[in-house]
């Protein structure tokens, strides 16, 4: 149920960005979404890809340093108050979020949301009792071309 | 005590120890030799020194002219540190008056004693230098130096006051707070280290005064290397005149050396003194004039005879004569180090301190670089610091706690604070044998 997310280490300069994403872009290794945290100085880009093995191979042959972190996908409505909806749930929990970033499918009317949680089975298990859909890995990747 | 001797206004040059500061060459040289001889005896006291001469068998009759110092050992800083805390001491411990430190590679500041005399001895230094660079009984001065293990503050502190002037004893920082009590007070000098002189200019600016119309006439600053474009600048900037002063704790503190009106280099106070100018690599004099390691040998110094200490800093010695008067050996500004030694906002920094801080880090790479820039007045130092598998996380807080942690471990072993930019894998410049950290982009030396 979870998926894997790699996060790179960026320095906060022009053409940081770029660099990476070209190097997976040359492998026809297809982005599904990222999110990029950063502060005046550095940034972590986290980006969920098609072939993750293959990205954090080719990255870590390029050089940069690339951590495999597992993160969990829930999809929602793609209408005002989705997410809200969601998170709402997520508080009555009392589960921990290290962070979340989302994104809308092309197709059909979901959202998706990519959470990082201090305890990812724990978090599966309770949204899966509140009535969230959990999305796995294969399913994700049948949303997108 | 000795009160205000020849410093009266009318004299051209004034001096605090007219006798002493204008001797005849000969007869201060064999002052010093009869000085250096009985600092051998003294020195016998320490077992370190005892050791070593009694192997050499040297005695005070090895000693038949001042170049037979040359015959002396060596003292250097890690002597000094195998000795810690206490060992080159040369008097009971009870008879000490003062306890100094400064700064070490090891994060354990190296310590140094001072009998009464001493402090005595120091005062009258110091005093020597600041009326030489204009200080008047009747001034009023605001130290801006550090009071504490650092010489500086106690050191002057205790100068102005033999010379009779009034001390206000302001201590480093809070440059807002200086700036109300030098309207307050009208100090006409001001006392602390070049950088934090045009630190103050800066932040008058800021607060919408005039820093030329401040009460300040005269600066005394020291404690860090700095340049001529940096006098000029300080002088220009707070409509001052700018005075050089030279010391170092492991051999008194400030007070070795200092700049009279001529201002054509720093008055070595040679009856205390024998300062040697080596290459640092053969340990053979350089001639007159070249630059090279300064060695000095403390000739009445109680608690810690120091023999031959290698001070590590590069200057020139000049010997020709000085439109003041005063017949002392002059040394140029500090041009440079023959170690690695960096002196970041007045407090000395090796290195390899920033190195010991990355080690107490886990998982911090071997590859680092020390930045040291002076971007307004003040030195700035970065340490970059590779990013590696084992450090990296996917969260920020993490990873600007790895930041904070190893910021905070380079102010507890340096004693500064750094800013810690963390780089990509492989950005730093790999060395085949001697790597080289630091990145100084201050230029100081002239």
């Amino acid at each position: 149920m979870k998926l894997q997310q790699l996060s790179l280490f960026l320095e906060n300069r022009p053409g940081r960005l770029e660099a990476p994403l070209s190097a997976i872009a040359a492998e026809g290794i297809n982005i599904l979404t990222l999110s990029l945290a950063d502060t005046a100085q550095f940034g972590i880009l986290r980006l969920i890809v098609r072939d993750w093995e293959r990205a954090k191979r080719v990255l870590e042959q390029a050089g940069w340093v690339v951590n495999l972190t597992e993160v969990v996908a829930v999809d929602v409505l793609d209408r005002p108050g989705g997410l809200a909806e969601a998170l709402r749930i997520l508080e009555d929990s009392d589960l921990n979020i290290e962070y979340m970033y989302a994104f809308s499918l092309r197709r059909g009317d979901k959202a998706i949301l990519i959470f990082r949680f201090e305890d990812p089975d724990r978090a599966i298990q309770v949204l899966t009792d509140k009535g969230l859909h959990v999305v796995d890995g294969e399913e994700l990747m049948s949303f997108v071309p | 005590m000795m009160s205000v001797r020849s410093t009266t206004t009318a004299q051209p040059h004034p001096m605090w120890d007219r006798a002493a500061e204008t001797r005849p060459r000969a007869e201060r040289e064999a002052l010093q030799l009869e000085r250096l001889r009985a600092q051998l005896e003294r020195a016998r006291r320490v077992p370190f020194y005892r050791d070593i001469l009694s192997h050499r068998e040297l005695g005070p009759q090895s000693l038949r002219s001042l170049d037979d110092v040359r015959r002396l050992p060596f003292t250097t800083k890690d002597d000094m540190r195998r000795q810690h805390p206490l060992g080159l001491l040369a008097v009971p411990r009870k008879e000490l008056a003062r306890i100094h430190g400064s700064s070490g590679t090891t994060g354990t500041p190296t310590f140094v004693g001072y009998t009464a005399g001493d402090l005595q001895t120091w005062s009258e230094l110091c005093a020597r230098f600041l009326v030489a660079g204009g200080l008047r009984p009747e001034h009023t001065v605001q130290v801006a130096f550090g009071y504490g293990l650092f010489t500086g503050g106690f050191g002057l502190h205790y100068g102005i006051e033999k010379v009779g002037a009034a001390v206000i004893p302001v201590a480093a920082g809070n440059t807002r707070r200086q700036l109300e009590i030098m309207r307050d007070l009208d100090p006409e000098v001001l006392i602390c280290t070049p950088s934090y002189a045009l630190t103050i200019a800066d932040t008058a600016r800021e607060l919408g005064l005039e820093p030329r119309a401040l009460p300040i006439r005269i600066g005394h600053f020291g404690g860090e290397p700095w340049t001529e474009d940096m006098r000029r600048e300080i002088e220009e900037q707070l409509d001052i005149q700018a005075f050089n002063n030279y010391g170092l704790s492991e051999i008194i503190g400030p007070g070795v050396s200092g700049e009279c009106q001529a201002r054509t280099g720093m008055h070595i106070q040679e009856d205390h003194f024998l300062v040697e100018c080596l290459d640092p690599e053969t340990l053979e004099p350089v001639p007159e004039g070249e630059p090279g390691e300064l060695v000095i040998t403390a000739l009445t110094r109680e608690a810690m005879p120091m023999l031959r200490y290698r001070t590590r800093d590069i200057a020139r010695l000049y010997r020709d004569p000085c439109p003041c008067g005063r017949t002392t050996m002059r040394m140029s500004r500090v041009t440079g180090r023959t170690d690695d030694m960096l002196i970041i906002r007045g407090v000395n920094v090796f290195p390899s301190q920033i190195e010991e801080a990355l080690l107490r880090v886990e998982g911090t790479t071997p590859h680092y670089l020390i930045e040291v820039s002076r971007p307004g007045t003040l030195d700035e130092v970065h340490v970059k610091v590779e990013i590696h598998p084992e450090i990296f996380s996917d969260r920020m807080d993490r990873m600007q706690a790895l930041c904070d942690r190893i910021s905070r471990e380079i102010q507890t072993v340096a004693g500064i604070r750094a800013h810690v930019d963390l780089v990509e894998p492989r950005r730093l410049e790999r060395f085949v044998g001697k790597a080289k950290r630091v990145l100084d982009t201050r230029g100081l030396a002239d």
